[in-house]
């Protein structure tokens, strides 16, 4: 071996270095690619929004007059689907979760079954809206409900909510849990007292992404009859009364945006800003959750 | 042997691992047929052709013998010989591995502790365990820890915590370091004291038996001469089973060594005998470090 062997200096650039270069550069783009689409959307909303969005908007009342519309009726149904929404599908996602994750055999029906959970996270929303017309509106008789809106958007949630808990708990390592069992705790007890308080940070935030997720979406609730109101009333397009219905955001901007009159445009974008700002601080409360649940852990 | 009239203050309350019934009378009045070892004592552990499966890995072979009250038993031999699979077979834990199989006898105070009455719950409560890597429960507090086995089995009275921590931590060696922090978390102690923490957690059940898998593994010599002080003074107490890979530490802590190998017992003496003219040429391979 000889320092002097040219092929052995250290100096130079190798074509790999350079290659690397370019691959950064390409992720760096492709990273910042949907960070400007996302800021062009909001600006491009903010805009489209400014003559209506304010206080006067949050709290008013849907109208005729697209100028002296409000959206408060859709705000409230929306955040009480949140709620009900959660409540719904926390208790069932979790003891499904927990179900695969401790009790469930290996058998061939549990892996079909998980397999087929994955798959039902794909199913697309409109789907569920379809199930929840027929088992919630017409066959369990919830009627054109926040009830029947929240469990149409429990259904959509839950099989992510189902995932999420599950492997949450298989994360949790199995020295914890045989400590628990060697100490003469039950199943049932070493799962409530030592599995779940270590998944439960994770469980918690995610189901506030899905649900923040889920609240975004039109179609399942117009699926199973929510009502825009406004303009409903004009087109008289959707058939039965705002009385024996319900509303939310996303429907509301959906309505005003198919309307024909392009004056209610501005309340859509509006409309949009509320809904993208209750999203986020649902989401925002799911990782204050999660922080403050885990702070209690090292506290 | 214990009865129901013992005297010792723990865990007299909950001597029956059956609800029903205690063992069948044969099985108690079985007159040993080769301990091993022991005095005249009853011994605490009476294995029986034990066998042990995972799947189709046969890992523990027809292991016979017994352990003593209130005395220390170590377990060695090369890695993979049996020797974890043998001491969680003594409280039930082998069978929560997926596709773990048991076949034989334990009798724990005379008990048979694989018949279908006994609650292996009930069971693991008398018999603490410490184990080779420290595992203290992280989203605890030191504190909770010591206590988490007794709120895990629902056995916590209002106001009698903060002895039982004290207590517990003190026979530990651990009290003086943690004292000033028992609400912090346990993750900010170091390995050493994190495996002290375990052994605090095990005393708070007021088992009669220990049993500890190379709980020095992890530790430094410091560390570990201080377990082994703590090991000194636990004994007379507790049961203690120690599995080590340390020789010098089996020689030093135990007064019975049972030398396991590729699944059987190949040999089992007082220490002292073991170490200095062992019986089976395969126990001088082993301790002259020929193999293992
Ligand atoms: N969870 C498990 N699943 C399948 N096989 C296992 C499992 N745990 C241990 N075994 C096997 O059982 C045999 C005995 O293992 P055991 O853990 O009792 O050995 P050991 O003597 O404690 O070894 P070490 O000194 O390395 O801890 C080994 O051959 C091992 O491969
Ligand atoms: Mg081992």
């Amino acid at each position: 071996m000889s320092a002097r062997d040219p092929s052995r200096s250290i100096r130079g650039r190798t074509p790999a270095r350079i290659g690397d270069r370019i691959f950064v550069a390409v992720c760096a783009i492709a990273a910042a690619l949907p960070l400007v689409a996302l800021v062009y959307l909001v600006l491009q909303l903010l805009i489209a929004a400014a003559p209506r969005i304010g206080w006067s908007f949050i709290v008013g009342q849907p109208a005729l007059d697209a100028h002296g519309s409000g959206i408060l009726p859709a705000l409230a149904g929306s955040v009480t689907l949140v709620a009900l929404t959660a409540l719904i599908a926390l208790p069932v996602g979790l003891a499904a979760g927990i179900y695969l994750a401790e009790y469930a055999h290996a058998t061939r029906l549990t892996r079909w079954t998980e397999r087929n959970i994955a798959h039902l996270a794909a199913v697309p929303s409109v789907v569920y809206g379809l199930v929840g017309l027929v088992v919630f509106v017409r066959t369990i008789g919830f009627g054109r409900s926040l009830l029947a809106g929240a469990a149409t958007l429990a259904l959509t949630v839950l099989p992510k909510m189902v995932i999420t808990t599950r492997d949450a708990m298989r994360r949790v390592p199995r020295a914890l849990r045989q400590a628990s069992y060697a100490l003469g705790a039950t199943r049932w007890r070493t799962i409530r007292h030592v599995v779940l308080p270590m998944a439960m940070p994770t469980i918690i935030e995610r189901a506030a992404l899905s649900v923040a997720r889920a609240i975004g979406e039109a179609s399942p609730l117009l699926v199973v009859g929510a009502l825009g109101y406004g303009v409903a009333e004009t087109r008289g397009a959707v058939s039965g009364s705002s009385s024996d219905s319900f509303t939310a955001l996303p429907v509301q901007v959906w309505a005003w945006l198919t309307a024909p009159d392009q004056r209610y445009v501005a309340n859509a974008a509006a409309g949009m800003i509320v809904l993208l700002v209750l999203m986020l601080l649902v989401s925002a409360l799911g990782v204050y959750l999660r922080r403050r649940m885990t702070r209690a852990h090292e506290g | 042997m214990a009865s129901a009239d013992d005297t010792s203050s723990k865990a007299s309350d909950r001597r029956h691992l059956a609800v029903v019934t205690p063992a069948p009378k044969e099985l108690r009045d079985e007159p040993s047929e080769q301990p091993a070892s022991g005095g005249e004592q009853q011994p605490k552990f009476s294995a029986r052709e034990l066998n042990a499966w995972f799947g189709a890995q046969h890992v523990l072979e027809n292991i016979t013998l017994d352990i003593a009250s209130d005395e220390v038993t170590a377990i060695i031999g090369p890695s993979g010989c049996g020797k974890s699979t043998f001491i969680r077979c003594l409280n039930r834990m082998h069978e929560l591995e997926p596709d773990a199989r048991v076949s034989g006898e334990v009798l724990f105070d005379g008990e048979t502790i694989y018949a279908p009455t006994v609650d292996p719950t009930l069971l693991r409560r008398r018999i603490g365990m410490v184990f080779q890597r420290a595992n203290p429960f992280p989203a605890m507090s030191i504190r909770d820890n010591v206590l988490a086995g007794r709120r895990l089995t629902g056995r916590l009275r209002r106001g009698e915590a903060d002895e039982i921590v004290e207590t517990a931590l003190r026979e530990a060696a651990l009290w003086s370091e943690v004292d000033y922090r028992l609400g912090h978390s346990s993750a900010g102690l170091s390995g050493g004291q994190q495996q002290r923490l375990c052994i605090a957690r095990a005393l708070a059940m007021q088992p009669e038996v220990l049993l500890m898998d190379e709980p020095c593994a992890a530790l430094d010599p410091v560390a570990t001469a201080r377990l082994e002080d703590l090991i000194h003074s636990l004994k007379g107490n507790y049961t203690i089973v120690i599995v080590t890979h340390n020789m010098q530490q089996a020689a030093r802590v135990s007064s019975q060594t049972a030398f396991f190998l590729d699944g059987a017992l190949v040999e089992y003496q007082e220490t002292d005998r073991l170490f200095t003219s062992p019986e089976d040429p395969r126990t001088e391979d082993y301790l002259t470090g020929k193999f293992g």
